[in-house]
């Protein structure tokens, strides 16, 4: 797991922040209005696509550009459990654990990644490859039970499955 | 044979959603012409009032009087908010009518615009649904190119703007007041009602919080009128209902049928029935706020007030379908768990208070459980639902209430057998190889991931029980049925 030290030392791209410098311009954000705070979710959402999570220099520069307290806006990411502070895996690998994932064995599915990385979820591997989150429902419950891995879905996944899914990656990252 | 009825599904899989003139073809933008150029808003309310249409984001609010109240508010800015923030997990109904037909919802979030004297709409969206945030914007920028969204629509003076707004992963959010305070931006804790979002909301304006499912109910309104919606579904609970099936039923989906249709109608009839030919058990209905209903009751016609008498209610439509596999201890469970992860924390009934009921439900699915822990539960669910400050807390017992009035057997079992019925409680369940039935064909034991079954080839097979980590694998590879447990 990345420690308070990592995302100190992380380096933020110049071409990314001029990328959300450029959507924030386009909001045409009145910084003196009360209202300025009404985009801070969608600048999170744009800056996480970007950089992949919200380390704390990032959030400083948020901070900065809204005129927002760099306080109030840790305790935003921290209450919403889609932003995250710090790094995850290339592959992000999502179980969902909504209801109808989870009567249809879920959590087994669940079992199977960690035991397969040996890691928890929330955690990422130490090579920084993949890292494994419980998710709620995705709305994809026909296929129930339901994995992600970054945005592609798979559907009606069995335990046996894992360790193809999991060689999907490998030769998503041959690819790449 | 009960007949699905398409009123807020009438369009999805039919029209291309990226295309507006697609929908103008199927009279799309027409009840909002109407509305513009030869109602009042006054008239409009009252057709809204008079169709009983009830909100279907869970609570079954009369829309009608949610859009007066509002209307009536004084204010310089009033705001119209829709819902898409559809928490509930297991269900998508919201989901479907977002990308199969954006522009119904959006119509009607201008028809209420218009009704409540507000020129701003936003539609809260959870991020999870990546597609309908996309077709969203294809309609917004469309409508605005045709005139049906901006300034001084029709030439009216009338001006309309909408704009999205995302979640991010925060089920609490759904709940108006926590839903508004994320839109200004801020954590999404909710906040304690009144005032109602009616007189103070978004920015501390009057505003209209609606559900997506319940305004896609509103041009059908407008354009066959109320009497027409009240031809579906029942005195109290007119139109029809979405219901998101799933779990073990053969036939997953949506389905939109009349309401007063039976519960078993919907199951057997339109799901058709069980998977695999297994024994239905409880149909749970509600989410993480509502209840499960066992097949006694399956014969209910489902409506918001039937619901709610047998210990359950509509909720947002997600239905979940639970067989003889299913243990409803663990169900329970699982259902605390999702409102505990999803306590914002705020208040002490909710935090703690579900905290102690998740480990007494705990106690009870490994074996640790005493005589008196049914009581503290009961107890403690009930203190809960007093003193929880937003309808998360107030409504987080309740799956553990009904099952434990339903299946208050299975709870005893548990406790003072130690016994789980359905073999999902692991701490209380053994494997076993049935010498009668074995074969010695080497497959569970090669398959065991700890390898702690014995045996030669063509011999019986045992499993060392101390060794064994009940992980299931024997059951499921044996083509014998050998392998059982107790
Ligand atoms: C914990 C909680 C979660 C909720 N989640 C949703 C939701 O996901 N979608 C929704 O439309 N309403 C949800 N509601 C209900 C809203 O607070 C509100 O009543 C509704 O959006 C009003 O719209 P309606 O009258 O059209 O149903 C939730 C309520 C609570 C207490
Ligand atoms: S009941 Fe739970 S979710 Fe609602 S305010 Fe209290 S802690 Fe937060
Ligand atoms: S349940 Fe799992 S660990 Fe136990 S004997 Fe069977 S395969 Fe082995
Ligand atoms: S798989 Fe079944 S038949 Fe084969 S050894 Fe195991 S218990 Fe016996
Ligand atoms: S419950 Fe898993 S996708 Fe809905």
């Amino acid at each position: 797991m990345a420690t308070e030290t990592d995302t100190r030392e992380i380096h933020i791209p110049a071409n990314l922040l001029d990328e959300l410098d450029r959507y924030i311009g386009d909001l045409k954000i009145d910084l003196n209005s009360e209202r300025r705070k009404g985009y801070l979710i969608q600048i999170l959402h744009k800056a996480q696509s970007l950089f992949g999570f919200l380390p704390e220099p990032l959030q400083i520069i948020i901070s900065q550009k809204l005129n927002i307290s760099h306080a109030e806006i840790s305790g935003v990411i921290s209450f919403y459990n889609y932003f995250t502070a710090t790094p995850k895996g290339r592959y992000r690998i999502s179980v969902c654990m909504g209801t109808a994932c989870f009567v249809k064995g879920g959590e087994k599915l669940l079992e199977e990644f960690e035991k397969f990385l040996e890691i928890k979820a929330g955690e990422v591997t130490p090579d920084g490859k993949y890292s494994i989150d419980a998710l709620r429902c995705i709305g994809a419950c026909g296929l129930a039970p339901v994995v992600m891995i970054n945005d592609k879905i798979y559907g009606n996944v069995t335990v046996k499955q894992v360790g193809d899914i999991i060689e999907d990656c490998l030769l998503m990252e041959a690819e790449a | 044979m009960i007949e699905q009825v398409r009123i807020v599904l009438r369009n999805s899989g039919l029209i291309n959603p990226e295309d507006i003139d697609d929908y103008i073809s199927v009279r799309g933008y027409e009840a909002l012409v109407k509305c513009l150029t030869e109602s009042s808003p006054e008239d409009i309310i009252q057709t809204v009032k008079a169709s009983g249409l009830r909100g279907r984001g869970g609570g079954g609010f009369p829309t009608g009087i949610k859009w007066e109240v509002t209307a009536a508010s004084e204010s310089d800015e009033k705001f119209v908010i829709c819902n898409a923030d559809e928490g509930d997990p297991g269900a998508f109904m919201d989901r479907a009518v977002l990308e199969g037909d954006p522009h119904s919802v959006m119509e009607a979030m201008t028809i209420a615009g218009y009704c409540i004297g507000s020129s701003k709409g936003i539609i809260y969206i959870r991020a999870e649904y990546p597609l309908a945030i996309e077709r969203l914007n294809t309609a917004i920028a469309q409508s605005y190119e045709y005139g049906f969204l901006g300034e001084n629509i029709f030439g009216t003076d009338f001006s309309f703007d909408i704009e999205l707004k995302f979640g991010a992963g925060a089920f609490v959010c759904g709940e108006e007041t926590s839903l508004i305070k994320s839109v200004e931006g801020k954590r999404g804790e909710p906040v304690v009602k009144p005032p109602y979002p009616a007189e103070s909301g978004l920015w501390g304006k009057p505003t209209l919080v609606n559900n997506v499912e319940t305004y896609a109910n509103i041009s059908p309104i407008i354009l066959n009128g109320a009497q027409w919606f009240r031809s579906f579904g029942d005195e109290k609970s007119p139109g029809t209902k979405v219901f998101a099936l799933a779990g073990k039923v053969n036939k997953v989906g949506l389905v939109e049928v009349p309401m007063g249709t039976t519960l078993r109608q919907v199951i057997f009839e339109v799901g058709g029935g069980i998977k695999n030919g297994k024994e239905f058990k409880a149909v749970q209905t509600g989410g993480p706020s509502g209840g499960c209903i066992t097949s006694e009751n399956l014969d209910t016609p489902i409506t918001y007030d039937n619901l709610k008498a047998i210990d359950s209610m509509m909720g947002s439509g997600g239905m979940i379908v639970l067989d003889e596999d299913d243990c409803m201890v663990n169900v329970a469970k699982f259902y605390l768990e999702f409102s505990l992860d999803e306590s914002c924390g705020k208040c002490t009934p909710c935090r703690i208070g579900n905290t102690r009921l998740w480990e007494m439900l705990d106690d009870i699915t490994k074996g640790r459980a005493d005589d008196n822990t049914m009581e503290k539960l009961e107890v403690l669910c009930n203190t809960i639902k007093k003193s929880a400050l937003c309808g998360l807390g107030q409504a987080s017992p309740n799956p553990v209430l009904s099952t434990m009035k339903y299946f208050r057997d299975e709870y005893l079992e548990h406790i003072n057998d130690k016994k789980c019925r359905a073999g999902v409680c692991k701490a209380l369940i053994d494997y076993a190889i049935n010498p009668d039935k074995c074969i010695g064909c080497t497959l569970c034991a090669r398959n065991c991931p700890v390898m702690c079954i014995h045996g030669e080839p063509k011999k019986t097979h045992v499993i060392d029980q101390d060794k064994c980590i009940k992980c299931g694998s024997c059951l499921s590879s044996c083509k014998f049925g050998a392998v059982y447990y107790s």
